[in-house]
């Protein structure tokens, strides 16, 4: 199949890793995978943030640069969840009627990583060798918003070597928010703290989950505290073999 | 129509990061929060799992809610018929003052000097308790959360239970100070402190003639109204004294009595995870011997219902369910929001009985993470209306750093190449990272992410850069 990647902004600039363990992940599963060189943002922060009116010419460029894609997928469930859920409907409310019409095509041709694995390709083994201990953060959108349910963990109980432990508290928000961090970085460290406790009560070596912005956060939490938890996107940890480890080594 | 200046007091505070960061600074605030908050979320879950039908009763819960709102104006007018033609007087308030006059006016006539009242948002809403002590009457709320937070000259923090915030001890230490006849070696056994509450308030329904309650529904074929709640004083309130005043906002109806076997499926277990509330009081019209009133309150209800991405914030049935499951109110509590109404629902309901341009931090207070929507038993989409808001408060106000930056911004991802040029420029901050190959503490205003969290060093590449190169 042949499949255009949305690497996502936050990926492009900040986590090319997570970038070239998507496109190793699925050119190892058999797949040609293209990136669109018009590609930028979704433009979800913007929308979120009251600026859907400006966000208007980056969903724009966005449907212009995947409207000839047989099908998109993009390592997070949040920008996923925007081009599905907010795109046409901002297009719409702003009376941009043909926009609206072209952003619910690609909408429709759009999944998250976990649900492009499970549900278009069928595999929930791809392959992987990863001989740590893991836990799993469910993000909200890809929860609540793109209902992907157990679909990542599917997918990592069948990594080979893998010891995975549950997170307490799982589905509570790691207070991320996108601009909510900066706007009420006071609750949102409040909620970061308490989703760091749970993470390090498991002993995981690694934490991952199908968002690097959420990854960001936490990341950056466990990082100020240095304690020595890795955060690695669903995509390193499924893209590692014998091979070719994935990199755990905290920096 | 838009109102302005004083009606909003009790739908708007500071602003909700100056307030949620003195909150958030209280350890025993938050012990008392988590613990009460995860107790009834636990309790919720488990009786909404029972029934197979949830998903239907939720869809039927809110096409019946939608289906008055977009004929609020007829069911309106029959349900003042039917409660006249029962003998009940019915009033009309525009907004918050005027309601309060009305229902301060109404008691005054009885020459009354007290009146126990029901539990009820409506009256909080309007600032009944505040405008009839300006006339001279005491008000005394009956239902034993509501009580504590009266005695203790304190606000109510959750719809449902105003006194959440509040652990045993001090609410021993509160009654023993400030309940008269209270024994003074009453311990914070909670059925002690019931029974305590049981004493003091048994006198006032004994001894006080006139009562002030809200509805949390309205029939609008009959004029009939409906109480549920838990600890029965509600209903002593609705069948002793003379003369009864009840306080119902607009979007209070249901179109018949058959609808409420919806609704009283949905609402106890949504609110105290129970299957079915101890105590459910229904009257159309007066009983016998009886005089009352009801004061039907717009308030900024018409100018929500004008707003279709916004109207439906007035179906809500008041159950908590979404305050009980946030994150955000799990750790900041009610006060932060500053309105009567905290918690996802005030947050996208206070601001628009307001207008946006009053309340303008209340529809950022999320993290937009979605449970609230998820445990809605009338399936209001607090998030979507959360973004539709926080466009509306960016309309209202001024240009400033964080509009022009987000300009900049949108330019750049407009286009691929402005945004690869932009991309390559963030490798500088590379230089910023150096010593531990991360970003830590950094000057405002990126402080507000760098005082707790570090960030990544920029790449050497990016991801196009690299794809370019492969
Ligand atoms: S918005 Fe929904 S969940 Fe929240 S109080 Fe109202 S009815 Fe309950």
């Amino acid at each position: 199949m042949r499949v255009a990647l949305f690497v996502t902004c936050l990926v492009d600039g900040l986590f090319p890793e997570v970038g070239k363990a998507t496109v190793a992940l699925l050119e190892r599963l058999g797949h040609e995978v293209v990136v669109p060189g018009g590609q930028t943002c979704c433009g979800q922060m913007h929308v979120n943030t009251g600026y859907a009116r400006q966000a208007l010419p980056v969903i724009r460029n966005h449907v212009e640069a995947f409207a000839d894609a047989d099908v998109v997928v993009t390592p997070s469930g949040s920008c996923a969840g925007s081009i599905r859920h907010q795109h046409a409907d901002v297009a719409r409310s702003h009376g941009q009627a043909r926009l609206a019409d072209a952003a619910d095509r690609v909408a429709k041709r759009t999944y998250e990583l976990s649900e492009f694995l499970v549900d278009v390709l069928g595999v929930t083994d791809v392959g992987a060798y990863f001989p740590h201990r893991v836990t799993y953060h469910p993000t909200c959108h890809s929860l609540r918003v793109l209902r992907v349910g157990d679909r990542p963990l599917r997918l990592l109980r069948a990594v080979r070597g893998i010891d995975l432990v549950e997170l307490p508290a799982a589905d509570t928000c790691c207070g991320f928010g996108g601009t909510f961090a900066i706007k009420n970085a006071d609750t949102s460290a409040a909620m970061l703290a308490d989703k760091m406790s749970a993470v390090l009560t498991t002993g995981a070596r690694v934490l991952t989950a199908g968002d690097s912005s959420c990854l960001m956060h936490i990341g950056g939490g466990l990082s100020r505290l240095r304690a020595g938890v890795r955060p690695l996107h669903l995509s390193q940890v499924l893209a590692g073999t014998a091979d070719h480890p994935a990199e755990v080594a905290s920096r | 129509m838009t109102f302005l200046g004083m009606p909003a007091r009790n739908l708007v505070g500071e602003p909700f990061p100056v307030a949620a960061r003195a909150a958030l600074g209280d350890a025993q605030l938050r012990r008392n929060l988590a613990k009460a908050t995860g107790t009834i979320r636990a309790k919720r879950a488990s009786v909404v799992a029972e029934l197979p039908d949830w998903a239907q009763l939720r869809a039927s819960g809110a096409a019946i809610k939608d289906a008055v709102l977009a004929d609020l104006d007829t069911y309106l007018l029959r349900f003042e018929a039917a409660l006249v033609e029962r003998g009940t007087t019915v009033h009309w308030a525009r907004d918050a003052d005027e309601a309060a006059r009305v229902v301060t006016g109404l008691v005054k006539a009885t020459g009354t000097a007290e009146v126990i009242k029901v539990k009820s948002m409506a009256t909080a809403e309007i600032g009944l308790n505040d405008a009839l002590a300006d006339a001279g009457v005491r008000a005394v709320e009956t239902d034993l959360a509501e009580l504590i937070v009266q005695l203790g000259d304190d606000k109510p923090s959750h719809i449902l239970v105003p006194a959440i915030h509040k652990g045993r001890a001090e609410i021993r230490d509160l009654f023993r100070r400030e309940m008269p006849g209270v024994d003074p070696d009453l311990t914070d056994d909670p059925r002690a402190l019931a029974e305590a509450a049981r004493r003091y308030l048994r006198h006032k329904f004994t001894t006080v003639d006139v009562a002030v309650s809200g509805a949390n529904f309205a029939v609008a074929d009959s004029g009939a109204l409906v109480v549920v709640e838990s600890e029965g004083n509600g209903r002593m309130c609705l069948t002793l004294p003379r003369t009864l005043v009840s306080v119902v906002g607009i979007e209070k109806l249901v179109p018949t009595w058959q609808d409420l076997e919806v609704f009283l499926q949905l609402l106890p277990r949504s609110s105290t995870g129970e299957r079915m509330n101890p105590y459910t009081s229904v009257w159309t019209g007066p009983a016998e011997g009886q005089t009352s009133h009801v004061v039907l309150v717009d308030n900024g209800r018409t100018a929500t219902l004008s707003d279709p991405a916004g109207r439906a914030a007035l179906r809500c049935i008041r159950c908590s369910a979404c305050l009980n499951s946030c994150p955000v109110y799990e750790r900041t509590g009610g006060h932060a929001y500053g309105s009567v109404y905290p918690g996802p629902i005030g947050a996208v309901l206070s601001p628009q009985l307001t207008g946006v341009r009053h309340n303008q931090t209340l529809p950022f207070a999320s993290s937009l993470c979605g449970v609230c929507y998820d445990v809605c038993p009338v399936a209001i989409d607090i998030p979507s209306m959360l973004v539709h808001l926080r466009e509306k408060v960016v309309d209202v106000r001024a240009a400033n750093a964080e509009s022009a930056a987000m300009r900049a911004v949108a330019w750049a991802m407009s286009d691929s190449g402005r945004w690869s040029r932009l991309l390559r420029a963030g490798r500088l901050g590379r230089a910023l990272g150096r010593r531990r190959d991360r970003i830590g503490r950094l000057p405002p205003p990126l402080s507000a992410w760098t005082d707790t969290r570090d960030l990544p060093r920029p790449p050497q590449q990016t991801f196009r850069d690299w794809w370019e190169s492969r």
